[in-house]
């Protein structure tokens, strides 16, 4: 609100007292699997985050490897070093730091997808359910053309095109094309979900008020609608975030995702894979593992944060 | 000297008809629902007049085609002599809605409940300009909270904390809160509970005599109604029927309808009256009965009632749409 | 003085609750005499819909019975296990609740659930169920009963939904009739038709009803005797024009004198200043001290029970014996 900025600071102190004193936290603080899910969603963040810093190798320096290193198993095992806590690959890149390099891949390109699906999910379902009559029904109708698509389809298209198009594009181009590929499978959710609220909300009493007072319809929507509809989209995003990684994961292990420069898990699951069979399971087993954990982890976290919230939104 | 509103002949037909394709397939015809079917009154300066009727007889249509909510089908609104449906739609509208407000039935509706109830009620101000910092903001907020009995420090808190005759006090400051001369009022104590609601009402008329407002009344409540109007007006399935001023309809009501409704009312002052039985109910308004719409509960129906309309028009100081009374019959 | 139908002692309901439990029926007892209709008055939050729920045994989780007792015709009520107390409820209590149109399955034609009702309860053929039921909603004044009987509820308009509902809780002869708010829902006109059908049919088949609404005009109208209540303790009972004309508790006198009314000109109706309180926040003593205008130092220590005020019963200390009367 314009005019509203004086005391910020006594308001937030004051908003995060009553969050913790509210139901949402106790259900967080009382539900083991809820904190559980966070812990390990948290300490795979930082990870990520802070894979530069703190993993032991730098896997993407080709200098730093030593191919007399390669192909080692993991340290608890006969031939194990300690020095590469998970094992190497065939070219002697450790594998514990090429996963926390990986997993900063993954989750760059998942969150910054749903970010996007969000944005223009979340605006197109606002406008449809508002507007109403033939503005409704037209983005109604390319959500249904979009949902009969099965997501993978989509997203390899809008890859293959763009790599069609840009054959020797660069790392940045290749990333944004494979962010927005994955976007445009996962908006439609939002668009829909937010319509619905948007349609219900529209009718109660305090948005006709705003339009007595003369309100601008692009000011209701944005001020008064959107605050409303947003509790069951911050439930589908956390869900959607999973299946970002897990899309980009197919993508990368299907050779259209990630550039082979930056090696994301679904990247190291199919280098891995080749050596399966040669009894070296560790190169693609632990990016497996780690997949699983993050999309579980914050899988769980949507779920209990959909239970948190529901006396609320009823 | 021109009264405050003006309503000429006003009507609102709602196009209820299945889509187009069901239409199609199923051979079914359009239909509409005439929730407003040609209503005509007006409301001086200063003084209250109330709307009361059933379900679906059209008097909460009335409320927003007044303010602007809903466009009207025919007819026309006038605001101090200007017509409302042409300023709405300039530029002028803005100086229009500062006129007038309205305050609505849901008191857990009506308030944005992300907002704090400084941004809900300060709203209007901001929207029309009338506070350049956030100083004279929360003065302005403050002074209409306190005139409507609420504190200072309810300004920063949430519409669920509290409660329902409590925030039907904010919807007042907010409707309060440019100034206006007019205020429409739908059903604004149906949903409290009645101790509470006396307070509202109390407020309600104390704020009317300290600021000489006009209100619309709109209640289903006769025993209300009676408390709070200078006029009355009764409406059955979207039609007047009987206009009149306030003493005048609950001592000697005219129209048929009128003396059943306030026969039927269950009332603490009128223990072990008897009573006349009551026929029928509201017919289903996508098919309303031809001729006078009350004609099939009416015991003074005659065939003129069934084919005719009755129009509202002036008899022995009231206005009155009865063939009956017309007539002399009764 | 014939035996009371229905008993209730010292009935206390909780709510547990994550921040303690919360008492929301607090040491409620009053009678009901058979074929007696007794209205329950309050405003939300009061507590009268509780009661009702923990008469009939719908009180939903967590609320439960913390303590006190409830008697149907000398035998208790509150304590039996689910099987026998669905055996009650239905056979010798009836219920009406607000909405007629989620009292009847939608599914199911209105015929088929009273014919249902008529036999679980009573245990007779399907034929003379049907008769019964046929005769039932004549009685309720639906026109055409034969033809509609075989009718879907969303058939029916709101008023006559109603009707059919006031059928089905008749059906199995009960002995007493729990009606939470049963014209709240409905049109002006259709209100004062549904009150007297209410009446007239339980005195026909006499059965004894407890009318619970906010609505005083409902109670003036209806009720014998009627019981106000105020966070979940009752303030004061008697018979209907005692209460209304001279009430003793000074929340009915604020109450009654709050309710417009259309005889008598008042140009200020009487307020009550504050809110009923919260669960959470009873005050102690009398609860409704902090808005009493004539409350004094034992009404904020101590609970008030039933004082008999000549024909009323108030909750006060005011008349308390060797107090004096009010000042």
């Amino acid at each position: 609100m314009a005019l509203s900025a004086p005391g910020g600071g006594a308001a937030a102190a004051r908003a995060l007292a009553r969050f913790f004193d509210g139901d949402v936290w106790f259900s967080f603080r009382t539900s083991p699997v809820a904190i559980v899910a966070s812990l390990i969603a948290a300490l795979c963040m930082f990870c990520a985050v802070m894979a530069p810093w703190i993993a032991p190798h730098n896997p993407l320096d080709l200098a730093s490897l030593d191919l007399i290193d390669a192909r080692l198993p993991p340290a608890w095992m006969a031939e194990g070093r300690s020095k590469y806590l998970l094992g190497t690959d065939d070219q002697g890149r450790d594998i514990l730091s090429a996963l926390m390099y990986g997993s900063r891949i993954s989750l760059f390109v998942g969150l910054a997808s749903v970010l996007l699906s969000v944005v223009f999910g979340v605006g197109l379902g606002l406008l449809s359910g508002y507007a109403g009559g033939r503005v409704d029904a037209f983005i109604m109708r390319v959500c249904d053309v979009m949902l009969s698509f099965p997501s993978i389809l989509i997203a390899l298209l809008i890859d293959g095109v763009g790599r069609a198009l840009f054959p020797n594009a660069h790392d940045t181009l290749a990333f944004t094309v494979l962010i927005i590929a994955i976007s445009l499978t996962g908006w439609v959710q939002y668009a829909r979900t937010v319509r619905g609220s948007t349609l219900v909300e529209r009718q109660r009493e305090y948005v006709q008020a705003a339009r007595v007072i003369g309100v601008s319809p692009a000011r209701i929507m944005r001020r008064h609608v959107l605050p409303n509809v947003l509790g069951p989209v911050l439930v589908l995003a956390t869900i959607h975030i999973a299946t970002a990684i897990i899309t980009e994961a197919t993508l990368s292990f299907l050779g259209v995702g990630v550039p082979p420069t930056s090696p994301s898990l679904g990247t190291l699951i199919r280098v891995g894979q080749d050596f399966l069979f040669s009894g070296e399971w560790w190169i693609t087993i632990f990016p497996g593992l780690v997949l699983v954990m993050i999309a579980l982890s914050v899988n769980l976290l949507g779920d209990w944060l959909r239970d948190a919230l529901n006396p609320r939104l009823r | 000297m021109t009264a405050l509103i003006e309503v000429d002949n006003l009507a609102k037909t709602f196009d209820v008809s299945a889509p187009w394709l069901n239409r199609v397939i199923e051979r079914r015809p359009r239909q509409f629902v005439h929730a407003v079917d040609g209503v005509s009154f007006a409301i001086e300066r200063g003084r209250t007049l109330a709307l009361v009727g059933e379900s679906g007889c059209g008097k909460s249509t009335v409320a927003r085609l007044l303010v602007g909510l809903y466009e009207p089908s025919r007819g026309k609104v006038a605001f101090d002599g200007v017509d409302t449906r042409a300023t709405l739609a300039s530029p002028n509208a803005r100086s229009l809605r500062r006129r007038m407000q309205m305050i609505f039935q849901d008191p857990y509706a009506s308030l944005n409940p992300r907002w704090t109830v400084r941004d809900i009620v300060g709203e209007p101000l901001v929207e029309h300009g009338l506070v350049s910092d956030p100083g004279q903001l929360r003065a302005e907020v403050g002074a209409l909270l306190s005139s409507v009995g609420l504190a200072l420090a309810d300004m920063e808190k949430f519409p669920h904390q509290f409660s329902g005759g409590q925030r039907q006090r904010i919807s007042i400051a907010r409707a309060l809160a440019t100034e206006p001369e007019f205020l429409v009022c739908d059903e604004p104590t149906s949903a409290l509970d009645v101790s509470v609601q006396a307070q509202v009402l109390n407020i309600m008329k104390d704020l009317q005599r300290e600021r000489g407002l006009t209100y619309l009344f709109i209640s289903h409540n006769l025993a209300v109604v009676r408390h709070v109007s200078d006029q009355v007006g009764v409406m059955y399935l979207g039609r007047l029927v009987e206009l009149a001023a306030r003493s005048q309809l609950f001592q000697a009501p005219r129209h048929p309808y009128t003396r059943m409704l306030l026969d039927a009312i269950p009332d603490i002052a009128m223990t072990g009256r008897a009573r006349t039985p009551v026929q029928g109910e509201v017919p289903n308004p996508l098919n309303p009965p031809s001729g006078c719409a009350f004609h099939p509960r009416c015991p003074h129906a005659n065939a003129r009632c069934t084919t005719e309309r009755p129009e509202l028009s002036r008899y022995q100081g009231i206005q009155i749409a009865c063939h009956a009374v017309s007539e002399g019959r009764i | 003085m014939t035996a009371p139908l229905l008993e209730v002692r010292h009935l206390k309901v909780e709510f547990p609750t994550r921040r303690g439990t919360l008492l929301a029926l607090d040491d409620v007892s009053f009678d009901i005499a058979p074929g007696e209709i007794l209205g329950v008055v309050g405003e939300s939050g009061a507590g009268k819909s509780l009661t009702g729920a923990a008469i009939i045994g719908l009180l939903e989780p967590p609320g439960r019975i913390g303590d006190g007792e409830i008697r149907l015709g000398g035998e208790r009520i509150d304590n039996l296990p689910h099987a026998r107390m669905r055996e009650i409820r239905g056979r010798r209590i009836g219920a009406i609740f607000q909405d007629p149109l989620t009292s009847l399955n939608p599914l199911v034609t209105i015929g088929r659930q009273l014919v249902e009702t008529i036999q679980v309860h009573l245990k007779t053929g399907a034929e003379q169920a049907r008769r019964r039921a046929i005769a039932l909603l004549q009685e309720t004044g639906i026109q055409a009963a034969e033809q509609r009987f075989d009718q879907y509820p969303h058939q029916f308009s709101g008023g006559m939904r109603q009707r059919v509902v006031i059928a089905l809780a008749l059906a199995a002869e009960p002995q007493l009739i729990v009606a939470d708010e049963p014209t709240t829902a409905l049109d002006v006109s259709i209100q004062a038709q549904i009150i007297g059908l209410l009446k007239r049919l339980t005195k026909d088949h006499g059965a004894a009803v407890m009318l619970i609404t906010h609505d005083m005009g409902v109670i003036a109208e209806a009720c014998d005797r009627v019981a106000v209540m105020y966070a979940g303790r009752i303030a004061e009972i008697g018979p209907v024009a005692d209460v209304i004309h001279q009430p003793a508790h000074p929340y009915s006198v604020g109450l009654m004198g709050s309710i417009p009314s259309m005889a008598g000109e008042r140009e200020r109706l009487l307020q009550i200043d504050g809110a009923m309180p919260r669960l959470n926040a009873i005050p102690t003593g009398c609860a409704f001290n902090p808005r009493c205008p004539q409350a004094f130092d034992r009404c904020r220590v101590h609970q008030p029970g039933l004082q008999t005020v000549r024909s009323t019963q108030a909750a006060c200390w005011l008349h308390a014996a060797g107090h004096g009367g009010p000042a």
